[in-house]
């Protein structure tokens, strides 16, 4: 599609948009479950009224406050509903332009709304992700017509490395320098391919960015591949996420349909091919290397690195490994700058970060706010603090791979630098609330295990390791530990940190030194003396 | 193009390409090793070759880590020898690895690597997993109490042999070898009865029938030069 | 790996889409996982003969192929029964109790995750994190998701889905 092709439609949807008075957005995401019958409920209500020509109802990406879905939101004057049932549709749009529903009604002031910024979300929950031309009335497909028609591909490497993006998957490796290594290694092939797996338990970051902004991710893989020279991409999408893989297909459709996928991308010398493939259950496949044996056909088997993908990956050629995330801030850069991405976040910790709110709070859901946050504004302004007057007792990031970092620590702000301070790890995005009820020692016994039943068994020390610190753990929740288990314990933890071949082995003791680090006194009372015990070096 | 680098303080020199190990071998320098196997790919997976890298924060496997100009390389120290005493200690206690009754007590390379590094005892204790023993093969016994999912049995077989008899079924402590569709031995489509995966065990999970107690015999120097021989490796 | 000659278009519908599939990936190996997928949709499970015709046809040992698909969680050797009881055992929902919800199946059903009553009504499996984590605890009754219920509502539910599910 020609740029004044797609500035046309754009208009043209923007201006059918404006012909409404009122727009009711229903959020479609998983979170908010029987959404298809509010739509049908709400259109009726409309055409009932006669109002079809001056209400549009819209479904949209998730709108974030999970907890208090279904949600339905009512523009212009931003008025959010929670809770919506189908039955409450006559009330709603009876209310158009009234006096709001009051019984349904959240606060707009609500430090949920207020204290985000949000960037990549921006549209999510605002446009149907299944409309092309919503996307493109919001600005979508802009960046792509100026990177390619525009700028060099060493000029959009400069643009990302000068945002001073780093990856958000969980490593936080300096995009722009990924990029470059990519397109100045050696061969006259290379791949493309964006990491879905989100294989982090209590992480849905990536899950929400796919079903509710599919066209963003696509936009920054087809600026991605043209900085780094790649005609062929892969999307690798986890099996657990049937919506996400149907909304990304219909995009990907749309996007072929359209020209800005496949041949001569709007109108460049530039070609894109890009493919689904299907995850089918396994974490290590998160891992670059067994993403790439998982894309190969393969069981998903790390590699040792170096040579690193960027060098040699899928099919021995250079690959570019990115986040959905990731890709997701690359058309924002391209059109709004470098500077307007740094104007966010820390010196070392640039832009936003999108972050899935979970566990003993009570605004569970889907946030995004700057790095440099701190966990204490996340968890009791944003999140509205811990439920049923209990007390916080940690905040855990990065999954299996990560640590828990302990209620007076809550003045931590988020970024790479201060969260691998406190033993933990920004990780992709998954952030754990826990609260006096819950015991640290099964805590980590519970991250150990999911470490032992998702490795690979390729090397011993993961394999071997993670079992026996997983039956150590048991040992302490069972109340039978001796002073030698503990010693054991940080033994194996040690070989285990050292010696794995990728990193689900390196980060799998994560959890277990974080909480011997912080909760050491949990672990001690459930030690017995060895005389007390009633076996011998079981 | 010939690259200069030191090992143990020793200046060496190898050729681009080469991996830490083989430039090691070349000067004498003996870096214990398990997966490995000249002539096969190489996996980098038992973690026994684990070498410390000046200016690098990560342990790289020295069978396949590359050499660099300049690298300095540090093959034993007391917190290599500590870790591997560890990794063998792991793998003896993660099946049923009881010498006094195998077919390779004295010719295991699991055995020479225990005594080399001291292991006398187990600091872990031992999983004692059930696992089956496949005679079904009228030449050849598979033992997984024995196995130590090396996969030079794999290896040799997919690539020297061509047959691709063996591969891993299931996943982390739970993988076993499986030949075929999971199929008994004897009953295997692809297996040609060369022998190979036999002469590359590591320990006594695979074995010539007929053997007893310590009379298994592997000849290795001969095999090395059968597979290596064979491979196009490095070639 | 010797290949077969091409299948000519059989009256198995379901053999038909899985050679659809391998089709689409030129019968490449790296088309093994998707097969597996389209395999598993169709048939249900995936059954040794089906495994090696596959092998067979993407010209894939036999070995490689079982070492794939018994690699990943999703993938079933064994037929699943008429109605599945998925438990979450996301961190949220760990948080949130699902291990009781596990361990009240094994009391009722006899089950544990991966495994199918005798009478093969219902199978049990673990599912590690559906991404609804802010509707913790997840349960997923033959497909559908339904969360944000306490222990209590969980068990009657489930009760009442089996009971109702049949009729």
């Amino acid at each position: 599609m020609r740029v004044d092709d797609m500035r046309q439609r754009a208009e043209e949807r923007r201006r059918y948009l404006d012909g409404f008075a009122h727009h009711l957005l229903v959020c479609a995401g998983l979170g908010c479950q029987g959404n298809e019958e509010i739509v049908a409920a709400l259109n009726r209500a409309v055409n009932e009224r006669g109002l079809a020509d001056r209400v549009l109802v819209r479904r949209t990406g998730c709108m974030g406050l999970c907890a208090l879905g279904p949600l339905v939101r009512v523009e212009p004057n931003t008025i959010v509903y929670q809770g919506v049932r189908p039955g409450d549709a006559d009330e709603i749009v009876t209310a158009l332009g009234r006096k709001p529903v009051t019984r349904l009604l959240l606060s707009p002031d609500l430090p949920f709304f207020t204290r985000q910024h949000k960037r990549v979300l921006a549209l999510c929950g605002r446009i149907d992700p299944d409309h092309f031309d919503d996307y493109l009335a919001a600005g979508g497909y802009t960046a792509v017509s100026t990177a390619l028609t525009a700028m060099r591909p060493a000029g959009v490497i400069r643009l990302i490395d000068d945002s001073g993006l780093r990856g958000r998957g969980g490593a936080g490796y300096p995009t722009g320098l990924k990029w470059a290594t990519v397109a100045k290694a050696a061969g006259a092939r290379k791949y493309l391919i964006c990491n879905a797996d989100e294989g982090d338990p209590g992480a849905f970051m990536d899950r929400a960015i796919l079903e509710g902004t599919p066209h963003a991710v696509l936009e920054g893989m087809i600026i991605a591949a043209y900085a780094v020279g790649a005609n062929s991409g892969y999307i690798y999408v986890r099996a657990e996420y049937p919506l996400a893989v149907q909304r990304l297909q219909r995009a990907m459709r749309e996007a072929e349909h359209n020209n800005l996928l496949g041949h001569a991308i709007c109108g460049s010398g530039f070609d894109l091919k890009l493919e689904i493939r299907l995850g089918a259950g396994a974490f290590v496949c998160g891992e670059e290397t067994a993403l790439i044996a998982s894309v190969e056909g393969g069981r998903g088997l790390p590699r040792p690195r170096p040579p690193y993908p960027a060098e040699r990956g899928l099919h021995g050629c250079p690959t570019l490994i990115n986040n959905v995330e990731t890709y997701a801030n690359i058309p924002l850069i391209v059109t709004r700058g470098a500077d307007w991405f740094a104007a966010a976040g820390t010196e070392r910790s640039r832009g936003t970060k999108v972050f899935a709110l979970s566990g003993k709070v009570r605004h569970t859901g889907l946030i995004e706010v700057d790095m440099g946050t701190t966990l204490g504004e996340i968890v009791n302004d944003i999140g509205g603090g811990v439920p049923d007057g209990r007390a916080l007792k940690a905040v855990q990031t990065g999954g299996p791979s990560g640590g828990c970092i302990p209620a007076d620590r809550l003045d931590t702000p988020v970024t790479y630098e201060d969260l691998g301070a406190v033993g933990s790890i920004m990780g992709s995005g998954g952030m754990i609330v826990i609260d006096e009820t819950t015991c640290m020692v099964d805590m980590v016994r519970y991250f150990m295990q999911f470490c032992m039943e998702e490795s690979c068994g390729k090397c011993a020390p993961c394999r071997v390791g993670t079992v026996q610190i997983h039956r150590l753990l048991g040992k302490f929740c069972e109340h039978r530990a001796t002073p030698a288990d503990l010693e054991s314990l940080e033994t194996l933890c040690d070989l285990v940190r050292e010696t794995s071949l990728c990193g689900l082995g390196q980060s799998a003791p994560n959890p277990v030194r974080s909480a011997l680090r912080f909760f050491r006194q949990e672990f001690l009372d459930r030690m017995v003396q060895p005389a007390d015990t009633p076996e011998h070096n079981s | 193009m010939s690259l200069t680098l030191t090992i143990d303080n020793r200046p060496v020199s190898g050729r681009a390409g080469e991996t830490i190990l083989q430039v090691a071998a070349d000067h004498g320098i003996r870096i214990p090793t398990l997966c490995h196997l000249e002539g096969l790919s190489g996996l980098g997976s038992c973690r026994l070759c684990l070498v410390e890298v000046a200016g690098g924060g990560k342990l790289l496997p020295a069978c396949v880590t590359p050499i660099r100009e300049d690298m300095e390389v540090l093959t034993r120290s007391e917190r290599l020898d500590r870790h591997r005493r560890r990794i063998i200690e792991l793998l003896l206690a993660e099946r049923n690895h009881v010498c006094a009754v195998c077919m390779a007590n004295g010719s295991c390379e699991l055995q020479d690597l225990a005594r080399e590094f001291g292991v006398d005892h187990l600091a872990f204790p031992p999983l004692y997993p059930l696992l089956p023993v496949d005679g079904s093969h009228a030449r050849f016994v598979l033992d997984h109490n024995r196995c130590i999912l090396c996969t030079r049995c794999v290896r040799v077989c997919a690539e020297i042999e061509g047959a691709h008899t063996w591969d891993v079924r299931n996943r982390g402590s739970r993988s076993l070898i499986v030949v075929d569709l999971d199929t008994p031995w004897g009953e295997s489509t692809t297996c040609t009865g060369c022998g190979k995966c036999v002469a590359v065990c590591p320990t006594g999970a695979l074995f010539e029938k007929g053997r007893s107690v310590g009379e298994l015999r592997q000849h290795r120097p001969a095999l090395v030069a059968l597979v290596a021989g064979r491979s196009t490796e490095g070639a | 790996m010797p290949r077969s000659l091409p299948d000519h278009r059989t009256d198995d519908r379901r053999w038909n889409a899985v050679d659809r599939t391998m089709q689409r990936h030129d019968y490449r190996p790296e088309a093994l996982i998707e097969t597996l997928h389209t395999a598993q949709e169709r048939y249900g499970f995936l059954d040794p003969q089906t495994l090696g015709r596959i092998a067979d046809r993407l010209g894939v040992a036999p070995s490689k192929v079982l070492g794939v698909a018994t690699f990943y969680n999703h993938f079933r050797l064994q037929p699943a029964g008429e109605h599945t009881l998925a438990v979450c055992t996301g961190t949220a929902c760990h948080v949130k109790g699902n291990d009781r919800i596990l361990a009240w199946a094994r009391e009722q059903f006899g089950l544990s995750p991966g495994e199918t009553t005798p009478d093969n009504r219902l199978s049990l499996v673990e599912v590690r994190c559906v991404g609804a984590c802010a509707l913790a605890p997840v349960i997923v009754t033959d497909g559908e998701i339904r969360g944000k219920k306490s222990f209590a509502e969980s068990t009657a539910m489930i009760g009442e889905w089996l009971g109702d599910a049949g009729r």
